[in-house]
């Protein structure tokens, strides 16, 4: 296992075709709206935060990141009732950290994306709900049980993902 | 200043996309009262995505259908049998409860309550959903152009769903009852107790505002208010599931009566209406009267004797027992003494001549209640019941029950069954 830093000159960056740019958020948005109306277990997912965090590491690029992010979180929140923003500011954060964590580190093996989603995983959680009752003013409680064991079950998931997406990527 | 920003742009960049975003965010906080305002954005995105949904939810809807109507019919035969003997179950049940709705809305008449019925729905399929654990909410494939309106209330068969919180041309947003934000009057229905029903950060259906000290207990039922004026009251909402104690109120979790997870198909109640009972009003053409009669035990033969001077009186206790309100002067006044009822002779009984005549019956109440045949106390409704000599087995003493005796029959003999609300007010079972 591999998490020592790394220079910028020393890590490889990737690109993606345009459409396949395109159609991995726009996957990741569908099948999150879509999918748990069938399998309501599959709610606990949280697709596009994991297709941020992946497009972020990968291409290591922070504006890059963070703004495909903030476009990601925009459009989930246009799906959901409360304010657009609120995932807008929490994944345009994780595009951008994802990005930067890119370049220091490497992420390219298994462990290191696990523990690299989880800690993502919780700190979009933790931005959502400080958004949510900061600036929303809603008050929505905060399950630690819950969000810990989902933050789990999104870095598994994240490490299966993240093997398949690695296929669309090209050298740059 | 143009050397700050190159050498911390990710920085620069960042800090600009988020001072947008909560800018954009204060100015919807601000404006969230504006009932009409939608965000392009979501209108777009909704336009994007819901397409794909309803087509997918259609073409599965149509490959299930294809499969269970046209291929898949195995036990279809054995399950119609069972399901013809069901509705005939129902049948009874229905007739039974008809009896009870039509007494209980004359007491909400004489009450002066007012009630909201569901006038009209419309059926919906959930397309989709939010794609967020942390917001609860659906979307149908019916939308402002089906006639959907925002605040309509979401239900199902089994109870209540939610309320529409979105609505776009040709899908809306439906905020479910186990949303964070959602709130919905609720009572507990055993000990009436109201309540607003919330979901908890893990989806769960939780009971709030109810005080420590109630004697709440698992399995207690909860129906909505109807205060709110988007559901009406009575819906079942769920029932408790578990009941902990916090520090001033109980903290009870409910199981859902539809079940949030698994939504497929839902009802929108485009249309509700408040209802003042009509005073006497009746199930079907039966009045309530007739049923009431039709479910109290017969009257004990009275000895011939006094039948001359109770005549009057004794026709009205046949519709009335042993309540002295129902005494109509009229009936007793220009009742004739033997036209419709067995009249025992002087070893008190009675006669074949002495017969009641068959009186004709609304087509109601001349059907033999099914009911009837399971409820054994009760008397039999219908022409057998009018010619008991029909009935006696020979050889043994005729068994005279009193005929079904309606006091304003004998006054106005047509028509023989008129809404009650026509009837004096002292001819109304009360």
């Amino acid at each position: 296992m591999r998490l020592s830093q790394t220079s910028p000159e020393q890590v490889e960056v990737y690109r993606f075709p345009w459409l396949a740019a395109a159609l991995i958020p726009a996957l990741a948005l569908f099948f999150q709206a879509f999918v748990p109306v069938q399998l309501p277990f599959l709610s606990i997912f949280d697709v596009p935060l994991l297709v941020t965090i992946f497009l972020g590491v990968t291409r290591r690029n922070p504006v890059t990141g963070l703004l495909t992010g903030c476009v990601i979180g925009l459009i989930q929140d246009s799906l959901t009732p409360h304010p657009l923003g609120v995932y807008g500011i929490a994944k345009t954060v994780v595009g951008f950290g994802a990005s930067s964590l890119g370049v220091k580190l490497d992420v390219e093996n298994a462990a290191s994306r696990f523990l690299v989603t989880y800690g993502f995983y919780l700190l979009h959680q933790f931005l959502y709900f400080s958004v949510q009752r900061g600036l929303v003013g809603q008050a929505l409680g905060w399950a630690w049980g819950h969000e810990l064991f989902a933050g789990l079950v999104n870095a598994i998931a994240a490490v299966a993902l993240f093997a398949v997406l690695d296929r669309f990527k090209q050298r740059n | 200043m143009e050397n700050l920003f190159t050498r911390h742009r990710n920085l620069s960049v960042l800090a600009a996309v988020l001072f947008i975003q909560v800018f954009g965010l204060a100015v919807q906080v601000k404006r969230s009262n504006d009932p009409q305002q939608t965000r392009l954005i979501r209108v777009w995105a909704v336009a994007t995505i819901t397409p794909f949904e309803q087509a997918i939810v259609h073409t599965q809807g149509a490959v299930y259908g294809v499969w269970h109507n046209y291929l898949y019919l195995r036990g279809v035969r054995q399950e119609n049998r069972d399901l013809k003997a069901q509705i005939e179950l129902l049948r009874l049940e229905q007739a039974r409860l008809n009896q009870d709705a039509s007494q209980a809305r004359r007491l909400q008449a004489l009450l002066g309550f007012k009630e909201q019925s569901i006038l009209q729905t419309m059926p919906a399929q959930v397309v989709g959903s939010s794609g967020s654990e942390q917001s609860r909410s659906l979307f149908l494939d019916k939308g402002a152009d089906d006639g959907l309106k925002k605040n309509m209330a979401v239900i199902t068969a089994e109870g209540v769903v939610g309320k529409i919180l979105q609505t776009y041309p040709h899908t809306a947003q439906v905020l479910l009852i186990n949303d964070q934000t959602s709130g919905l009057g609720a009572i507990v229905e055993r000990l009436r107790l109201q309540g607003i029903v919330r979901g908890s950060p893990n989806g769960e259906t939780m009971l709030e505002k109810v005080m420590a000290d109630e004697e709440v207990q698992p399995g207690d039922k909860v129906i909505t208010t109807g205060g709110d004026g988007i559901f009406p009251k009575g819906l079942p909402v769920g029932s408790i599931v578990k009941v902990s104690s916090s520090d001033l109120f109980l903290k009870i979790r409910l199981h859902p009566a539809a079940d949030l997870s698994r939504l497929e198909e839902v009802l929108v109640i485009t249309k509700l209406q408040d209802v003042a009972p009509a005073s006497g009003e009746v199930a079907g053409s039966q009045r309530a009267v007739d049923i009431l009669a039709a479910r109290l035990p017969g009257v004990p033969e009275k000895p011939a004797s006094k039948d001359a001077e109770i005549n009057g009186a004794s026709k009205a206790e046949d519709g009335k027992v042993g309540d002295p309100k129902v005494e109509d002067p009229k009936v007793s006044k220009s009742r004739p003494a033997t036209s419709s009822e067995p009249k025992p002779t002087t070893d008190g009984k009675p006669t074949k001549a002495t017969a009641p005549t068959p009186k004709p019956e609304a087509p109601n109440a001349e059907k033999p209640q099914p009911n009837e045949t399971l409820a054994s106390p009760r008397p039999a409704v219908g022409p057998q019941a009018k010619s008991p000599q029909v009935q006696q087995p020979r050889g043994q003493p005729m068994q005279v029950h009193p005929p079904q005796v309606q006091p304003t029959k004998s006054v106005k003999p047509a028509p023989l069954l008129k809404p009650a609300a026509d009837q004096p007010a002292n001819d109304r079972m009360q």
